[in-house]
């Protein structure tokens, strides 16, 4: 999967599960300030993420994500 | 309609959780080995207008608890409402409890709870609504002699609902724990009628608590307009702890 399947995939996410606006999702944007999802919201996405990839995400790898793109990247390599 | 499980349904003062939750929600009355109390439960909730299904559950196993969730939400019954009620008791005092007394009651009690409860979490985070109300005990409060394994398992929800509570409260999800006192159940059938005289005279209401009891204040927890109480705890125990 390209960068840019797994970039769509959790633009999808953050515009069904947490009810951001589209125009918002970029890569460059900030999970906290831009989007505001607070820190139980990168749980919600996450737990999606394993449950439809079947992959693990430790939260020691979570914690240097601060934008859509570190999240995909990260995504990306697990994939 | 909400769906609510109720862990150690079929018995004591899961029965009535049971019975008492399925004049409002869709109940799934949780069992280990009691089957067959577990369907009479069941019917005795359709008989009265509810609706409920029996469903098995061993918390104290990751796994069982993953299989029965599973099984709920392929019937399209996410749990909205999770009681934590199963529970056991293996007494003795400290001097001569067996390290695997102390285990079994604390995988159960306590590590089972958390089974329960992560699992349960993932829809109530989606959905954005939840209850869980974990049945500690009185002996969660004050301890007694011959429980230290007991009383830590029942302490350990406590801490454990606190959390919760902090956790997923911007989600509409309260979390909060009812301790009984002394309950008329199986659990204290052991009691005779001079043991039983000396507890009601340490309290303020003069008998020993009924499961509806606990019941009334279980289905009070899980109403909408209960949404502002979270991360607390309730003794109903005739006033034995004020």
């Amino acid at each position: 999967m390209e960068v840019n399947d797994v970039f769509e995939k959790v633009k999808n996410l953050f515009v069904d599960e947490l009810g951001i606006e589209e125009s918002k999702v970029s890569m460059e944007a900030k999970l906290e300030e831009d989007l505001e999802i607070d820190s139980l919201g990168i749980v919600e996405v996450v737990m999606a993420f394993e449950d439809e990839f079947g992959i693990e995400i430790d939260d020691d790898e979570l914690a240097d994500v601060k934008t859509v793109g570190e999240a995909v990247n990260l995504l990306h390599s697990k994939i | 309609m909400k769906t609510a499980l109720v862990t150690g349904g079929s018995r004591g003062i899961g029965e009535a959780i049971s019975m008492e939750l399925g004049k409002d929600y869709k109940v799934f009355v949780g069992y280990n080995s009691s089957n067959e109390k577990a369907e009479q439960v069941v019917k005795n909730i359709i008989d009265s207008g509810g609706y409920a299904e029996a469903i098995q559950i061993n918390i104290s196993n990751n796994d069982s608890v993953l299989k029965a969730f599973e099984k709920l939400e392929s019937n399209g019954s996410g749990i909205d409402i999770l009681i934590n009620n199963a529970g056991m008791t293996k007494d003795s005092i400290l001097p001569r409890m067996k390290e695997s007394d102390w285990q079994e009651v604390i995988q159960t009690n306590l590590t089972g709870n958390f089974y329960t409860s992560q699992r349960a979490l993932k829809n109530m985070i989606k959905n954005k609504w939840g209850r869980i109300i974990f049945i500690s005990s009185v002996v969660g409060i004050s301890g007694n002699q011959g429980q230290s394994n007991y009383a830590a398992s029942k302490a350990g929800v406590i801490g454990m609902a606190k959390s919760i509570s902090k956790e997923v409260g911007s989600r509409n999800i309260t979390a909060n724990v009812v301790a009984p006192g002394y309950i008329d159940t199986d659990m204290t059938s052991f009691l005779n009628d001079e043991n039983k005289e000396n507890i009601i005279e340490q309290l303020s209401i003069k008998r020993i608590g009924k499961p509806e009891d606990i019941a009334n204040v279980v289905a009070f927890l899980c109403k909408e307009e209960s949404e502002y109480i979270t991360g607390q705890v309730i003794a109903v125990d005739g006033g034995m702890t004020t």
